[in-house]
């Protein structure tokens, strides 16, 4: 980090305002209402590592090379996430949600956000232990066809899998997490039924709409890098997506609390941030 | 100079020092403390909950979008990174791990130079590793005050002895000392307002 003065920062500011305003002009993706720390903390971090003098001549890039603009969509966009990450909300989910979700005939699923795909897999591999998994319809969505592309595949790399494999043991995992994997030299494949009732579909939480009536939508650490106002638009995407009694769940430290939309749920658990919409 | 804010950062042996440092600040102590803790990601919020308990001040897990508040603690939830946004408010990210850690120090101390210019103090504590050093030297460059816990003091020395290394701190102290430089430096700038 050079040295800072108000006025240097003001001009970053301004900068940071007007690539913004060029991305989503030229290429749709909108980034205006992000957390702006995280935003400038990552543009930043892209500058320091090129031969630009400043986010002005990086716009100029950005504007004219669509291979760059993946670059900075890369950055833009946190694509870092695990097999069961944060074991506790499976435990919540599976004694809270999954028994009220058993008693209907047919399920659909929104993972909303599902990045590269492991959450998406952990979910699948509770609904088959649960014996849901054949009655149900999982949308997972993304807007950033790279990561889309990972999820379809299910391919990750071997040196994850002792992480993944003590996560799924304490989320309550029921068999031993091996039998849901291949592993070869690198990597793991995981077991194609898996996939079997899986869509991945590109979905822009910011631009795009309501796309299917759905019982359950799980949207974690996607809504923290949104402001107020883009999270608010997005829970009322999300109440108009649920059928009434549906169930919302976002990342431990989300919260609807703060939402118009609040008064529209019931709190089912408050630590693990699973909330059911109210039947009106 | 004004002061708005404090960060620390700590690694191994964190948890001590903490709770010396933050049970040493006297009642109506002002500055908002804004701290970083390495610690596993599967923890629960036991450490905000302790020091809440047993210190002067409030102590609590930070969450997303908080107003950043006088007299308030706020202590980065374990498996995210957290930063500190230009409006005075709280971000968490769970993007890359950086030197091995979420949360990660320098995250933490360099959106704060952003947000705190040179109104900011930022310390460094214990630690087995050298997160900080980098966010400490940013700091500094900013105008910010900068300290580091006396290495032969520290429980881990790596991080304090990197810090000194790398950001040259205007302070080399103790515990007790870092705790009675922030209480007179608070205790000035509220004299100083008043008349």
């Amino acid at each position: 980090m050079n040295n800072l003065t108000d006025d240097t920062n003001q001009t970053i500011n301004i900068e940071i305002d007007l690539i913004l305003d060029a991305i989503f002009q030229k290429y749709g993706y909108d980034f205006r209402n992000y957390s702006r720390a995280h935003v400038k903390r990552r543009l930043l971090h892209r500058l320091a590592g090129s031969h630009f003098k400043s986010l002005s001549q990086m716009q100029h890039e950005v504007l004219y090379d669509p291979s760059f603009f993946q670059e900075i969509l890369k950055d833009l966009s946190i694509n870092v996430t695990e097999m069961f990450r944060d074991p506790k909300f499976y435990l919540a989910l599976r004694s809270e949600i999954i028994p009220l979700l058993k008693t209907y005939p047919f399920i659909k699923v929104w993972h909303a956000g599902c990045s590269t795909g492991e959450e998406v897999y952990s979910f699948a591999i509770v609904l088959k232990e649960e014996g849901l998994y054949d009655r149900v319809q999982i949308y997972a969505t993304d807007f950033n066809r790279t990561v889309l592309d990972i999820a379809k595949k299910g391919i990750y790399p071997i040196n994850r899998i002792k992480e993944f494999t003590a996560n799924y043991q304490q989320a309550g995992g029921k068999q031993s997490f091996s039998d849901y994997y291949m592993a070869d030299y690198n990597s793991v494949i995981f077991d194609q039924s898996l996939k079997k009732n899986i869509v991945f579909a590109e979905h822009n939480l910011v631009t795009d709409s309501v796309f299917a009536e759905v019982n359950i939508i799980i949207c974690r650490n996607v809504l923290i890098y949104f402001n107020r106002e883009l999270q608010n638009k997005v829970f009322t995407l999300f109440t108009e997506s649920l059928i009434n009694g549906g169930f919302l769940c976002l990342g431990s430290k989300e919260t609807l609390q703060f939402s118009q939309n609040a008064g529209l749920y019931d709190v089912l658990n408050a630590y693990e941030k699973l909330y059911k919409k109210r039947i009106i | 100079m004004n002061y708005k804010a404090i960060v620390i950062g700590a690694s191994t042996g964190g948890f001590y020092a903490l709770k010396r440092l933050i049970t040493a600040l006297p009642g109506g102590f002002e500055f908002p403390i804004l701290i970083v803790q390495h610690i596993s990601s599967n923890s629960d919020n036991f450490m905000a909950r302790y020091l809440d308990g047993i210190s002067k001040l409030t102590v609590k897990e930070a969450d997303e979008k908080e107003a950043i508040l006088p007299g308030t603690v706020y202590i980065a939830p374990p498996n995210y990174h957290m930063l500190v946004e230009e409006n005075f408010t709280i971000g968490l990210s769970t993007e890359e791990k950086i030197r091995y850690a979420r949360p990660s120090i320098d995250v933490l101390f360099e959106s704060a130079v952003y947000a705190y210019g040179n109104q900011l103090i930022g310390i460094v504590l214990t630690g087995a590793n050298n997160d900080g050093s980098e966010g400490l030297l940013a700091i500094k460059k900013a105008g910010g005050l900068t300290i580091v816990q006396t290495p032969e003091q520290a429980e881990a020395d790596m991080m304090p002895q990197s810090a000194i290394d790398l950001a040259k701190p205007d302070h080399i102290l103790p515990i007790e000392g870092i705790a009675a430089l922030l209480t007179s430096l608070d205790n000035n700038q509220k004299n100083s307002i008043t008349t």
